[in-house]
């Protein structure tokens, strides 16, 4: 057997496999670089169209670079041009959206861990239907509680609000956040709770002082994915409201649709960044703390 | 008057009876260990008397006074859990005052207790760290240390040592065994190790499916075992139960392994029961270090048995051997040399020695 061994044949192979691997590797960059563009593109459309002029727009194609930064348009989709009637912009109804998803989100993540503390760690009898029922409103389609919905507005007096919608997001939110709280209490041990009962420390204290500040990385992932959520909500808002209540979302769809002269695709693509910007923020601001929040789990004593 | 008593206490989860009936008193200063295996229900009994589980039947008594449905904190209890359940975002000093605080005390009072405590734990150095950037012996350390700036008149430790490892876990042990010479508090300390209860405890309950099956001293637990359960769970290897028939001619009792067909006298062994003996059927409980390699006692009888099996584990070896077809072991110095498949000498320790009746399991 050692007599056949030749040293000449492995450096062959050798050589060989180092081409291999150096296609596939190339391979695998022109993979991922096409998919990357594939999923850029419609943004840099997005925003060279939003620079351009409506005149720019209609002698150039899709592709084709601005001739400057012309920021006009994106004015346009903020503020207006100024004249009276009938002058749809989105500045008024970016506010109704912070004023929606701000209290909405607060609640919905507050309620949520309060919900996953209880079920987890002050365990009572139907508890786990308690929780499987919640699980419940994480699969209802939203379409199915439209009509009773607005029902209940109606008869709160609440029906075309801000503050009917931050009710019905914090209502629908709750399934979802107590479900990441809930999973993330669980692999807390709940010996800490019990240390604390036996130092006197009550229900209220337990969950400020010994739960909630170690509870940072599910709040993130938390206030992200309710942010994300009702921000970007259409269903909702146009349903439940109309007019100057209505959220961003809504204006931009009214504003998209509605103009009965020329469509003025520098605007339109303007007002859709605009609109998108804040969850991009949060993302961008927090992303790193969804992602180890989503994957970490509990803390260890 | 009993430092910790309880009465009668039964608890269950839904159907399954997890505590039966159980009775227990402590004396002043007394160091009691809960020993048994998982899920007989010693962490359950813990809960029930610091308060954290509630009780379905019966009382638990501190100096006398019903605290069956007294809150926690207001036991004067402390307790030390096996994950120590340090509050994570909170520094060792924060850690250990936090139950003070709540009971408002005085400052004064707060920062002269933390200072003694701390001082002896020997964890003064660590006061300003997070218990992420402690070590397991320190973790521990502070979570005894929460413990006893509270002074209470009964410390629970739940498992402390299990999540350490096997040398911190023997350093601690004997640390644990001084604090309790030195402060003479009362303690009970649930474990699953017969060799921690067995060093640290001044009495041992030793329990199996929600009862308690013999409570004692370390020494009455290890040389007359209340039942087989008892005989079998204390001691590694476990103690031989030879199965037999006891014989009575003319005043004197003997006993023969079923299929052997010599008779084992146990005259010098003190029967609770000397009536109704002869034929009755019985475990002859021998342990594995009462069986010698030389002749030491006058007393000591003499068998042959076939060696067939040895485990060398260093300072000492384990041999099996056959008697009348059932396995025996053997614990020697591994210096003897045992020679495999012969017919050996050896000396049944007969003052040593347990009988158990094969139907109810319990000592006669």
């Amino acid at each position: 057997m050692q007599d056949n061994f030749k040293p000449s044949s492995y450096q062959r192979l050798e050589q060989k496999s180092k081409y291999t691997n150096m296609f596939l590797r190339w391979f695998l960059y022109f993979v991922l670089i096409l998919f990357a563009s594939y999923f850029i593109f419609p943004l840099y459309v997005m925003v060279v169209t939003s620079l351009k002029t409506m005149e720019e727009i209609r002698q150039g194609t899709l592709l084709s670079w601005p001739s400057g930064l012309n920021f006009d348009s994106w004015a346009v989709a903020w503020g207006g041009r100024g004249y009276g009637a009938g002058d749809t912009f989105l500045k008024p109804y970016f506010w109704n959206s912070i004023k929606m998803v701000v209290p909405a989100v607060f609640f919905s993540t507050f309620i949520g861990a309060m919900t996953g503390y209880v079920l987890t760690k002050w365990r009572f009898k139907g508890d786990s239907w308690v929780f499987l029922f919640l699980l419940f409103g994480c699969f209802i389609p939203f379409q199915a509680i439209l009509l009773p919905m607005a029902r209940t507005l109606g008869a709160l007096g609440i029906s075309n609000s801000i503050v009917g919608l931050v009710l019905v997001h914090t209502v629908y939110g709750i399934p979802f956040t107590t479900l990441f709280f809930r999973n993330y209490y669980v692999s807390v041990p709940t010996e800490l709770v019990k240390a604390a009962r036996i130092d006197g420390a009550g229900f209220f204290k337990i969950f400020f002082k010994i739960l909630l500040p170690i509870s940072a990385p599910i709040i993130v992932v938390t206030v992200i994915w309710q942010f994300t959520q009702i921000w970007n909500d259409f269903l909702f808002g146009s349903t439940f409201s109309f007019g100057e209540a209505a959220p961003i979302q809504v204006a931009l769809n009214n504003m998209v649709l509605s103009s009965t002269s020329v469509k003025e695709y520098n605007v339109d693509m303007a007002s859709a960044i605009i609109a998108g910007v804040p969850t991009l923020i949060v993302y961008v601001l927090a992303g790193k703390y969804f992602i180890r929040g989503l994957t970490s789990g509990a803390v260890k004593g | 008057m009993k430092t910790l008593k309880i009465e009668d206490l039964s608890k269950n989860f839904g159907s399954t009876e997890v505590l039966r009936k159980i009775n227990l008193e402590i004396d002043e200063g007394n160091f009691l260990v809960l020993l048994g295996p998982s899920g007989c229900g010693k962490s359950t009994l813990l809960n029930i008397i610091a308060g954290l589980e509630t009780i379905n039947e019966g009382n638990v008594f501190i100096d006398d006074y019903n605290v069956s449905k007294v809150e926690p904190k207001d036991r004067n209890i402390a307790m030390v859990f096996q994950s120590y359940a340090l509050y994570p975002s909170m520094n060792v000093r924060e850690n250990m005052i936090f139950g003070l605080k709540q009971a408002k005390t005085s400052k004064e009072k707060i920062e002269q207790q933390l200072e003694k405590v701390s001082k002896f734990l020997q964890v003064d150095q660590l006061l300003e760290r997070k218990p992420s950037q402690l070590s397991g012996g320190q973790r521990q350390r502070v979570a005894i240390g929460r413990a006893l700036v509270r002074e209470p008149r009964i410390f629970l430790f739940d498992e402390p040592l299990s999540n350490l490892d096997a040398k911190l876990r023997v350093e601690m042990r004997r640390e644990i065994k001084k604090l309790h010479q030195q402060l003479k508090t009362t303690v009970v300390y649930v474990t699953h190790d017969q060799t921690e209860a067995m060093s640290l405890g001044t009495r041992i309950a030793i329990m199996n499916h929600g009862v308690i099956q013999q409570n004692d001293t370390p020494e009455n637990i290890y040389n007359k075992p209340s039942n087989t359960f008892v005989a079998d769970f204390i001691g590694s290897p476990s103690m031989n139960l030879i199965k037999g028939t006891l014989k009575e001619s003319s005043g004197e009792i003997s006993f023969t392994a079923s299929g052997s067909n010599f008779e084992i006298p146990v005259k010098g062994y003190e029967f609770k029961d000397k009536s109704n003996l002869n034929n009755k059927e019985v475990y002859f409980g021998v342990r594995p270090e009462h069986i010698y390699f030389k002749k030491s006692n006058e007393s000591d009888f003499e068998v042959s048995l076939r060696a067939d099996l040895s485990e060398y584990i260093g300072h000492e070896q384990i041999m099996t051997f056959d008697y009348a077809n059932q396995e025996i072991l053997a614990k020697f110095p591994s210096t003897i040399k045992i020679e495999l498949a012969k017919e050996t000498k050896l000396y049944f320790d007969l003052t040593q020695t347990s009988l158990f009746d094969a139907q109810t399991e319990e000592r006669i």
